[in-house]
């Protein structure tokens, strides 16, 4: 422990902050800035935005509540934390959202300005919670973060609107104090952000710094905090979500199979990113186009897609069961789409800002007749990169469509990534059909891909459509063993993927008392809870699935080597399911759908649970 | 690729776009002359065969790919005007053209049906109107006659029918026309004017369905009825109908009428001269309506054709603006650009 102004600093290793306010208080912003700040810093990381549906829920109340959840470390992170060390509350629902969160004996920050009569009651408290004992449990920081942004901006000549607005950097600023972070990246934004309006510009740096030097010379703060940089492996790095991972993978594989991308989309929460981001990229020659709704979505890449282009839809849940009769109909003209389902609460309309993985069964079987395709899922923000790019790859190569799989948290959560330069990745090697004398629509390769032969190229005129075709001619046709035989064969392709994938690596032992399988959003938090599980003397593997349909090739082997196998999902059961029926085993479900990321903590219990507390 | 399609000096003839698939529509549907008038006015066009695509839906008029020897995708129920549009964005030189009946595209494709002509997707769409759905053997469709008598209806549909071209004018179509099956020559001159055209072209087919609905059209297309039934819109002509050619209409107001030009009150003068160009929809909505009215004939010919920057133009001086601005994309430095930090 060091001593600085008299103020001890702390080294931690690992923190995990809350920032929670009204929907207008500019949470996600100050979330983003500590975020980005932190990651320069050279901690790793991982966040989790938590913001209501409503775009402007009625201020105060505890339904417009919008809060930013970032857990930092000096060493390697996978979650979002369980539970925050410190939460910053800008008024009384924040911190009646949150409080039940924080760890015991944790900080809490208010700005006591916002706890009068009204918002107490917009919060339904009773009494004031700063004033009883119902926080003894917690170091409480009761700052007047409104009147002392004011007082620093008296002189800025900014509305009063505007002046009041500035508080978040205010408090992002003693939160820099706090965490012993530069404000050097933060200023550096503001003057870009603004760079039209000066005004703003000079209100908020001095709101950034006044809260900077509040920590500093006011008594309150009892201690500040130090975590050194992570040891990551060396490179260059940015802060990236899920959504933007997903949309530059997408620009990536457009560039790795030299075709043009085409993007046909309807806007639907948590999803939209991905097109906000496409739209920018005008200058690759993306086409988006924002359609009239889902179904127009897909179909239109299907157009897209007869005519030659690397075509992608995406969308959230709701929106995939709208696609779900023209994905059949990708199926059977077995032209290669790219389907992005950003997976949110269901059912319905469900929760559409929080996270769910229970659309697996609706991509898997979600369609009319026998209608297999392929199912990935991305497992982290920046895995969404790479299965973006592998989603679009195995498209194009095996001439069929593709659903893949995020969802709501690592849609918007960020984490460090160590960028890679297109030459690293292997080009695709896709090729368009062009000699009329060998030409059969139906005619397949040696991965059962029939040929992609684009309109406008001579000589290979041909009708393709939803009816049964006749296998290599194309002709429409009712034959039953003919039927019989492509429902087989769009299978077996399917399958032959399995050839094309890797090979699944266990975590831990090849064989054991417990193997834990996971797929998808849920990657981080098995992964922290077996290494908590490992620390506290419990032998456990770990799988992770990101290739659902077909499996890696290696995991009924892997499975059949394990007494219990253990499946977290935030649903109720479907992998497990899917596990049951593929390979006859039995698996232990452990099922939250909460609407949450599960907990690391939760998990690492079931697994002592299950192996009796420990296994020595 | 530009947004352009090459015209060129091209010898093909009405043959070349037979596929080698057996027609199977009902003997003596109307279908049989749409595709023999298509297959007669493709050759004309110099456009080369396999910069053809035809997208189709669901029903009779959908199977209609299958026997054009061109790019043909028989799609979903309702979808063709959205899978034509990709197809037409991904590949601005492919002339599309969309097959569709009244079922599929007034009815489950009527969202993309409207929103195809508001945002001038340059496709060809076609439809086949026969007031029946043919393939599910029978139902009142939504251009359908109140009080029809059909099999889910069997005391008289009590649906009002779509006007489908005023529902395209209203939706913005920029080239709105009507023809019958049963006047090949007009067919075949409606078929061209939407083929040139530069933007959506909407073309309604009256079709006669020989089995559900048969006759429906009859005082539209027979020689007794027609004249005083019907009336041609000519671009520049006074609009004038009837045996002896001695009926016209005229505007009062916002409403149409008939008027006799041998009563001495009404001259030529007095007509409504029609105008295709007028950039205003408004005359074109009006004409549109005679279709529904008891006591006016009903318009064929063009409503109204119009230039204006079509989807494709736009996204692809778009594209371009922007490239220009910014630059060839370049992958490396979109994926370093943003906030990055070394860790050595």
């Amino acid at each position: 422990m060091e001593k600085e102004n008299g103020k001890k600093i702390e080294n931690l290793s690992d923190v995990t902050v809350m920032f929670a306010g009204d929907s207008g208080d500019g949470m996600q912003l100050t979330g983003t800035q500590f975020s980005n700040t932190t990651a320069f810093l050279g901690n790793d990381l991982n966040t989790l935005p938590d913001y209501p549906a409503e775009i402007r829920a009625p201020a105060g109340t505890i339904y417009g509540v919008s809060g930013f959840q970032l857990h930092f470390s000096s060493k390697d992170i996978h979650t979002p934390g369980d539970k925050p060390d410190v939460l910053v509350a800008m008024n009384p629902a924040a911190l009646k959202k949150y409080v039940g969160s924080v760890k015991q004996r944790g900080s809490i920050i208010v700005n006591i300005d916002a706890f009068d009569k009204k918002n107490l009651q917009l919060a339904n408290y009773e009494s004031n919670p700063l004033e009883d004992d119902s926080l003894s449990g917690f170091h409480v920081y009761a700052v007047h973060i409104t009147s002392m942004t004011v007082a620093a901006l008296k002189d800025t000549g900014l509305k009063p609107k505007d002046v009041v607005r500035s508080k978040n950097f205010f408090a992002l600023g003693i939160m820099y104090w706090m965490f012993n972070r530069d404000l050097e990246p933060t200023l550096k934004w503001i003057k870009e952000k603004f760079a039209k309006h000066p005004e703003l510009i000079e209100g908020n740096t001095i709101a950034l710094k006044s809260g900077y030097y509040y920590g500093e010379t006011a008594e309150i703060f009892t201690a500040r905090y130090n975590v050194e940089p992570a040891n990551l492996p060396a490179g260059t790095y940015k802060s990236i979500s899920g959504n933007e991972a997903t949309a530059i993978g997408l620009v990536a594989a457009s560039v790795l199979s030299d075709l043009q991308l085409y993007l046909g989309s309807y806007p639907i929460t948590p999803a939209s990113d991905i097109l906000h981001f496409l739209s920018k990229y005008k200058n690759f020659g993306v086409k988006t186009f924002q359609a009239e709704d889902e179904i127009a979505g897909i179909s239109s890449s299907i157009g897209a897609a007869f005519g030659g282009s690397l075509a992608v839809t995406t969308t959230s849940g709701p929106g995939l069961a709208l696609k779900t009769e023209a994905a059949g109909l990708a199926v059977i003209t077995e032209l290669p789409i790219v389907i992005i389902n950003v997976q949110r609460g269901g059912p319905s309309t469900g929760l559409p800002t929080k996270t769910e993985q229970a659309d697996l069964m609706q991509a898997m079987y979600g369609r009319n007749g026998e209608s297999p395709l392929v199912v990935l899922a991305a497992s982290t923000p920046s895995n969404c990169f790479n299965m973006a790019i592998e989603a679009c790859r195995i498209a194009l190569k095996f001439m069929v469509p593709v659903i893949l799989l995020t969802d709501g948290y690592i849609a918007n959560g960020t984490e460090p990534w160590r960028i890679p330069h297109i030459n690293e990745l292997p080009k695709f090697e896709n090729k368009f059909a062009t000699d009329p004398d060998t030409f059969q629509p139906y005619n397949r390769n040696e991965n059962l891909a029939r040929p992609w032969a684009v309109p406008g190229t001579p000589g290979l005129e041909h009708r393709i459509g939803g009816l049964e075709k006749e296998n290599i001619s194309g002709n429409v046709s009712y034959d039953p063993d003919n039927h019989d035989l492509m429902c087989k064969l769009r299978e077996e392709k399917v399958q032959k993927v399995a050839d094309d994938i890797p090979e699944l690596v266990v975590d831990g032992d090849d064989e054991g008392k417990l193997l834990i399988v996971g797929w998808g959003g849920t990657e981080g938090t098995i992964t922290d809870a077996v290494i908590k599980a490992r620390e506290d003397g419990l032998t456990v593997s770990r799988v992770h699935l990101n290739y659902i349909n077909p499996f890696p090739k290696n995991l009924g082997d892997i499975l059949f080597k394990f007494d219990n196998i253990l499946v977290p999902e935030i649903n109720s059961g479907q992998l497990s399911k899917i596990l049951r029926s593929t390979f006859m085993v039995k698996t232990i479900q452990y099922n939250k759908v909460r609407g949450l990321p599960l907990k690391t903590f939760d998990i690492k219990n079931k697994i002592a649970e299950i192996l009796g507390g420990s296994d020595d | 690729m530009t947004d352009k399609i090459d015209v060129q000096e091209i010898k093909l003839t009405s043959k070349d776009f037979k596929s080698d698939q057996d027609v199977r529509w009902c003997p003596g549907c109307g279908d049989y002359s749409i595709l023999a008038q298509i297959q007669r006015t493709f050759p004309k066009l110099g456009i080369p065969r396999e910069k053809f695509a035809w997208i189709s839906g669901i029903g009779c008029s959908s199977r209609f790919p299958y026997y054009m020897d061109t790019y043909g995708f028989h799609t979903i129920h309702g979808r063709a005007p959205a899978i034509a549009t990709g197809l037409k964005i991904a590949h601005p030189d492919l002339s599309v053209w969309v097959a569709s009946g009244d079922g599929d595209m007034m009815s489950i494709g009527g969202n993309h049906f409207i929103h195809a002509c508001r945002k001038n997707v340059d496709l060809k769409m076609l439809l086949f109107n026969n007031q029946i759905y043919g393939l599910t053997k029978g139902q009142y469709s939504p251009t359908s006659e109140r009080g029809k008598i059909t099999k889910s209806s069997p005391y008289g549909s009590i649906d009002y029918p779509f006007n489908p071209t005023s529902l395209a004018l209203g939706a913005n179509a920029t080239f709105v026309a009507r023809t019958l099956d049963r006047d090949p020559k007009h067919m075949q001159k409606m078929i061209e004017k939407a083929a040139l055209h530069k933007g959506l072209a909407f073309l309604e087919i009256y079709q006669n369905c020989v089995i559900f609905n048969d006759g429906a059209f009859f005082s539209l297309s027979e020689k007794d009825s027609k004249p005083d039934n019907a009336i041609a819109l000519e671009h520049g002509e006074p609009m004038i109908f009837g045996k002896e050619h001695d009926k016209g209409i005229i505007l009062e107001g916002f409403e149409p009428k008939v008027v006799n030009l041998n009563g001495g009150k009404y001259s030529i003068d007095d007509l409504i001269v029609h105008d295709e160009n007028d950039d205003s929809p408004v005359r074109a909505f009006i004409l549109s309506h005679m279709t529904d009215h008891p006591d006016l004939p009903t318009p064929f010919g063009v409503f109204r054709q119009i230039r204006k920057q079509t989807y494709n133009e736009a996204l692809v001086e778009q594209i371009d603006t922007v490239t220009e601005q910014k630059g060839k994309g370049d992958i490396d430095s979109l994926l370093f650009s943003g906030n990055t930090w070394e860790i050595k």
